[in-house]
This record gives structure tokens, C-alpha cells and sequence, in this order.
């Protein structure tokens, strides 16, 4: 750029202004705390406001886009923690925060102390699920670390005596929330881990009702994370409502969303366990039956055996086997009989076809010579003269032969 | 399990052997008075399970009390 005698212009001036600034790493991603103050809208919805501390102030802007998406706009006065960066407004000559991301003071440092310890211990492994131990299905004895004097509490005594009041409860109270509160928490959950044979401490339930971040906070302390994750008793985490996650709720074995919830899970249902019984029963009754019903149907096939090969049976057989000889036997004699008769009949008949009498009946005559008696049956037994005896039906009459 | 009485099984033990019956029952080939024995073993179980749930009361003990005054607080 050439330096003139009459010098830059102001809009050359201020870009290279700009210029130096948008060159600045720092610049360009910083995190600011601050007051809120002068705060407004613009028509178009982006929202200008001064960020100042005891001695400075500096101007900044959140666009529409950015600013939609938070839950409220920040009020006068208050404290926030602001992530943007810092640039030049070249047509007025000023330099602006251009915010990206803004929360309240508080929550906002709690919330980067959170996301870092969170990285650390998913670092090290503790949020790993491998690590996380099943539930017992039917614990004995349920260790409770939660404050006595909380609604919590009595919402958790209420779902176990609801779904499965055989296990037995032993409470270690604490403080919940506050400073000295990490601290009873860790010891209450070691001292239910040193006991936990004696009173068969099958699971322990950590528990907190719903509450901001800072109340909340206790349950994001590292000691904490690091006495759930020593406990040889698996843990259930039921701490705020469900969109609250703790660092407590990830290295938990398992995390529940309420302490209502917390209880559901640590222990069986009495509904399904009865239905379940009945099922049971039901499934002994059928297959008792069934097997009642089979032995019957082979006792059946038994008996219809026995009787076919029983003596009885057999007598009743031969009878009927005698009966039906003889008949048969009847039947040959007569056949015999009946044939023999025929035979007989029919000799009869020639027989009488050779009767003489019958032969005489039909108009023969039976000649004989007188003198010796014998019957006449040629012309070589008779001579011209010859006496004869001519025999018929009803007598003799003489005849001489011509 | 078979040999501990029915009345002395905790509702864990009773519904694990409960379930075994059952199972068997409806598996294997089983004579008629095998069978008589699993079902009414079953059905003893069973009620067993049923009269543990329905006489439970929920005991509830505080730790540093149950410390003090031993074991006896609790059952």
C-alpha cells in the first residue's frame, strides 16, 4: 500500500485493522466471562449487547441463527461465559465479540470442569462398557445411598415394596448435594462394600432427586466416579430426571434416568414373577394330563391284546372250530351219501331196462323150444316143424315152426 | 437342590428349581409315577414361591444403626 502524502483511507485503514486482528489465533476462538449489559434485539433478531467487567467493556453481537438456539436470552447484569471471536466492524471503525455460544457464569465453568473430567475418566477406561456388571436377578439385600430426608428416597422404598418387597433394604445416608457431600457419598458406598457379605449387599442403588447443575454437582465429583468404579457391588445410578446425565450415571454399571427408575431396575417385578408361576403350574397341569392321557390309551392297547390271546378267548375259538368241522363233515357224508344214491338209481333203471317182463311189456315175446327149454335167439336153434313155447307178457301159447 | 426341603429354599432357589421341573416334565420320557412325583414336587414349589411374595414385607435397616446394634437388626 502507498503511503501518500495524504495518507490511507479510512476504509483502507480499517481493514488493515481487520486484517491483523483476523490473523490473531487467539482471537479468532477465545472464551469470555463478563456482565451483561445494554442488551437488545434487533427487527431482524440478532442481539447486540455490552459484555463488561470492573474496568472494561466491550461490544458484542450474536447473530439470529446462534442466539435461537438458546434456552433464554442472558439478563441485565448477569454473569456469562461467552465463546466467539473477535473481529472489526470496518464501516463504523469498531471491534466487536462476535458470540457463538454463551451460559450462565456458574453453570458455564462447571460445565468445562465437567466435560473435561468426563474426558479424563473415559480416558482411563472407566465408562467402558465391558466393565459394567449384570444386575443380580434376585438380590437379597439393596444398598441405598441417597439422602433420608428426600422424596427420593421414599419413591424408591415405595417401587420395592410395590414390585418385590422380599429384599431387605439398608440405607447409608448422606448429604446429597453441597460440599461435604462427595465425601459422605464416597464413604457411604465403601462402607456397603465392606459389609456387603455380612448383610448380602447384592446391589446398591445411588440416588438423587431432579436439581440444577450445581445441585447435581456432587454426582459429577471425581471421588465419587472413583468410588462407584471401585465397588465390587454393582451400582445403579438414578440421579435427577432423565435428561440429567452425571459423570456418577456413566461409570455406573447401570444408569437409570430417576431414582424411581433406579428401584425398577435393581429388582423383579411380583406381577411378572406370578404370572410366571402360573405358567408354570399351568405347563405341570398339561403335561400331567397328557401323560394320564397316554398311559390310559396303552392300557387300552394292553388289555385289547390280553383279550385276544386269553383262554377264554382261545375256547370260544376251538368251538367254533368243532362247529364248523362237523358241519363241514355233515356236509362231505351227505355229498357222499347223495352220490352213492345216484349210483345206486342208476343201476336200478338198467336193471329194470333188463328185466325180461319189461321187455315183454313192450310187445316182445320171448321163444323157446319145447323140448329142451332153451331160449330161441337164431334161426340155427330152430327147424321147420319144431314145437315152440312162445312166451308174452300175461302168458305162453304154443307155435310150430313153418 | 432335591434334597433340601421345600420350605427352607429362598424364592431364588425355588423358582430356578421350579423352572428345572417343568422343564423336565415336559422333555423327557418319564414313568407315570415319575411323573405324579415332578408334578407334585412342581406344585409345591410353586405355592412355595406364591406364599414367599404374598407374606413379604419390605425390611428396611439403616447402616450405621444396623453397625451398632449387629446383625440381628436386620432379618
Amino acid at each position: 500500500m502507498m503511503q501518500l502524502a495524504w495518507g490511507l483511507t479510512v476504509t483502507q485503514l480499517n481493514q488493515h485493522i481487520k486484517a491483523l486482528l483476523d490473523a490473531d489465533e487467539i482471537l479468532q476462538d477465545v472464551w469470555v466471562r463478563g456482565e451483561v449489559s445494554n442488551l437488545t434485539q434487533s427487527a431482524a433478531g440478532h442481539v447486540y449487547f455490552t459484555l463488561k467487567d470492573a474496568e472494561s467493556s466491550i461490544r458484542c453481537v450474536m447473530w439470529r441463527s446462534l442466539a435461537g438456539r438458546l434456552n433464554s436470552l442472558p439478563a441485565h447484569g448477569e454473569m456469562i461465559l461467552a465463546r466467539g471471536y473477535v473481529s472489526v466492524y470496518t464501516v463504523q471503525g469498531v471491534y466487536q465479540f462476535y458470540v457463538e455460544d454463551l451460559r450462565p457464569l456458574g453453570a458455564g465453568l462447571l460445565h468445562l470442569e465437567f466435560e473435561a473430567l468426563k474426558a479424563k475418566l473415559a480416558a482411563e477406561g472407566l465408562f467402558a462398557p465391558e466393565r459394567k456388571r449384570p444386575l443380580p436377578a434376585f438380590p437379597r439385600t439393596i444398598g441405598v445411598v441417597t439422602s433420608p430426608a428426600a422424596a427420593a428416597y421414599q419413591d424408591i422404598l415405595r417401587v420395592l415394596r410395590q414390585r418385590f418387597p422380599l429384599v431387605r433394604v439398608i440405607l447409608a445416608p448422606t448429604l446429597v448435594q453441597g460440599e461435604l457431600a462427595p465425601v459422605q457419598i464416597v464413604e457411604a458406598i465403601r462402607a456397603l462394600n465392606r459389609y456387603r457379605r455380612e448383610y448380602d449387599i447384592d446391589v446398591i442403588i445411588v440416588a438423587r432427586g431432579g436439581g440444577s447443575l450445581e445441585e447435581l454437582w456432587a454426582f459429577n465429583d471425581e471421588r465419587v466416579a472413583r468410588a462407584i468404579a471401585a465397588s465390587e457391588v454393582p451400582v445403579i445410578s438414578g440421579v435427577g430426571h432423565e435428561i440429567d446425565f452425571t459423570i456418577a450415571d456413566f461409570v455406573a454399571d447401570h444408569r437409570a434416568p430417576t431414582p424411581t427408575a433406579a428401584a425398577a431396575a435393581a429388582v423383579p417385578d411380583q406381577a411378572q414373577l406370578r404370572e410366571q408361576i402360573r405358567a408354570a403350574k399351568a405347563s405341570l397341569t398339561e403335561a400331567m394330563a397328557a401323560k394320564l392321557s397316554s398311559e390310559r390309551e396303552s392300557l387300552k392297547r394292553h388289555e385289547t391284546n390280553l383279550t385276544r390271546v386269553a383262554p377264554v378267548a382261545r375256547l370260544a375259538y376251538d368251538r367254533q372250530r368243532v362247529d364248523e368241522l362237523v358241519y363241514r363233515a355233515k356236509l362231505l357224508v351227505e355229498h357222499r351219501l347223495s352220490s352213492l344214491r345216484h349210483q345206486v338209481e342208476g343201476r336200478l333203471v338198467r336193471l329194470r331196462g333188463l328185466d325180461p317182463q319189461a321187455v315183454l311189456v313192450r310187445g316182445y315175446a320171448i321163444v323157446s323150444r319145447r323140448d329142451t327149454g332153451r331160449t330161441v335167439s337164431s334161426l340155427a336153434h330152430i327147424e321147420r316143424g319144431m314145437p315152440l313155447d312162445v312166451r308174452v307178457q300175461d302168458g305162453v301159447f304154443g307155435a310150430i315152426v313153418e | 437342590m432335591s434334597d433340601r426341603p421345600i420350605e427352607e429354599l429362598t424364592f431364588e432357589e425355588a423358582m430356578r428349581a421350579l423352572e428345572q421341573v417343568v422343564e423336565r416334565m415336559e422333555s423327557s420320557e418319564l414313568s407315570l409315577d415319575e411323573t405324579l412325583a415332578l408334578f407334585e414336587r412342581g406344585m409345591r414349589l410353586a405355592q412355595r414361591c406364591e406364599t414367599l411374595l404374598d407374606q413379604a414385607e419390605l425390611r428396611v435397616a439403616e447402616l450405621t444403626e444396623l453397625l451398632k446394634g449387629g446383625t440381628e437388626s436386620l432379618s
